[in-house]
């Protein structure tokens, strides 16, 4: 009897053992690779997990001309962590920065060693597309209504195919507030009706 | 001759007088059609298609573009809910031209169906204080929010009850709907309107030819004519094919939300269940489908 269930119990931690063996195995094997494509572009993983096909992003907003890609120009300089204010280059983003200006600067959403990409508070590395999940990070109610369509602007069809906007499609990421607009014309006043 | 001078002879002679003259008018058939036709909302298929055709013919000749004027009906188990965030609108005015240009709107005289009231922060809403001739260089002015107010189309319209002509009425999706030929222009429904939704064609409506929006619905966005009142129907001529109205997909601030209320999985019934709204005058029980909420 008590042969029997020892034997029992050996197949159970015999998996265990495998399983956490071929977790520990993969996970080594992940941090490996993860140096290797740290300068290939991130790609996004789906664009909104939540919802089917039903629903397609529009176009992120275009960079500044000839900004693009980042590591044109930073693949030959060396990663300064030193938080400190940009004089030199980028200059235009320094003068409008206006996004917790006292607490956070340029390395705590793009990634230092690779510019091409953002890089969430956990260290993943995200694509521009997907730059709602960075965004996220800290307005996360605003992420939850965004993604049941009610932060934001949608597009197409109620009752099917919907466009939906980025954050940074009406937020600028350095200067997020929403900027003023210039009113449409008000409607003629009854005294001016000839 | 003395003895001709009776009612009956006076009645025969002046519809014997009128008939003639119609015809030497040269009045042609398909106005006197129009003139008779019946209202839409007991129109079968066939007279419905018949109607439509003739309108789109007519459209042609006038403004030398090909039209498409639907008759498409209110789809099964849908019911329209509109919302808008009034954290969000900044009184910008984009809708009110979105509109004005999808719906064929006059523009002389000017008719606008969607109003944007500005208020004072320290009144909260209150109409009376409202200012709907704001122009400033850029808006949203400090200490100020806007009301943008167009039909609400209430669960139990005043306007539909005062209707002689049974002219106006409430379609099954919600949209209260207006079938211009039938309505004699005696303007009590904007009178019973606590909204001032409704809108009378006083002058003859231009739109310029070049401008004029060639999708149309029998329903909604037609040109009207002068001395019919008028009024938003949730942008019929599109949300009955599935789209989203035209002030909804032109809001840059993403304040308009739209969708059907009996499906649980839409923005509007999130909302609905998720924030705080308010409808307009609650107190009059007109129970409009169009809700105000505080998205923030």
């Amino acid at each position: 009897m008590k042969e029997e269930r020892i034997k029992n119990i050996k197949v159970p931690i015999f998996t265990a053992v495998f399983c956490i063996g071929l977790f520990f195995g993969c996970q080594n094997k992940e941090s490996g690779n993860n140096n290797d494509l740290q300068k290939e572009k991130v790609r996004p993983e789906k664009v909104m997990a939540t919802n089917e096909d039903q629903e397609i992003a529009v176009e992120p907003p275009p960079f500044t001309e000839g900004i693009y890609p980042c590591n044109d120009c930073h693949s030959d300089i060396v990663p300064n962590p030193k938080r400190r204010k940009l004089v030199d280059m980028h200059d235009s983003i320094s003068a409008i920065f206006n996004h917790d200006s006292a607490n956070r600067w340029c390395l705590d959403c793009h990634d230092m060693n690779n510019r091409d990409s953002l890089r969430l508070a956990s260290g993943k590395l995200l694509s521009f597309e997907e730059s709602y999940k960075l965004c996220g990070q800290c307005h996360g109610d605003k992420l939850r209504d965004w993604k049941v369509g009610v932060h934001g602007k949608r597009t197409g069809y109620w009752n099917g195919k919907k466009e939906y906007l980025l954050c940074v499609n009406c937020h600028s990421p350095h200067s997020p507030h929403f900027k003023a607009l210039t009113p449409e014309p008000p409607p003629v006043r009854q005294e001016d009706i000839n | 001759m003395e003895k001709n001078k009776s009612r009956r002879s006076f009645l025969k002679n002046i519809s014997l007088a009128t008939f003639s003259a119609l015809s030497l008018a040269g009045c042609n058939m398909k106005e006197i059609d129009e003139f008779l036709q019946r209202n839409f909302k007991i129109m079968s298929k066939k007279e419905k298609d018949e109607i439509v055709r003739n309108l789109e013919l007519k459209y042609k000749e006038k403004y030398n573009k090909e039209f498409h004027v639907s008759d498409a009906p209110a789809m099964d188990g849908v019911s329209f809910g509109y919302a808008l965030d009034l954290s969000r609108c900044i009184g910008c005015r984009r809708c009110v031209y979105a509109c004005v240009e999808e719906n064929n709107q006059s523009r002389e005289p000017q008719i606008q169906w969607i109003q944007v009231l500005q208020m004072e922060k320290e009144r909260g809403v209150d109409f009376a204080h409202s200012d709907v001739h704001y122009n400033p260089e850029k808006v949203p002015e400090e200490g100020h929010f806007y009301v943008p107010v167009q039909c609400q189309q209430c669960e139990n319209p005043p306007c539909v009850k005062v209707c002689p002509a049974k002219a106006t009425w409430k379609e099954p999706d919600g949209i209260v709907v207006v079938d211009y030929n039938w309505c004699i222009g005696c303007r009590y429904c904007m009178a019973a309107c606590p909204y001032g939704a409704r809108h009378f064609n006083w002058g003859k409506p231009e739109i310029p030819e070049k401008e004029i929006n060639t999708e149309m619905h029998y329903l909604g966005n037609r040109p009207r004519m002068k001395g019919v009142v008028e009024k938003c129907t949730f942008c019929i001529q599109r949300t009955r094919e599935g789209r989203y109205p035209a002030c909804v997909e032109i809001c840059p601030v993403g304040a308009r939300k739209f969708g059907n209320i009996l499906d649980p999985e839409s923005e509007i019934r999130y909302i609905l269940e998720n924030k705080r709204v308010l409808v307009l005058k609650q107190e009059l029980n007109t129970q409009p489908k169009f809700y105000y909420f505080f998205g923030v």
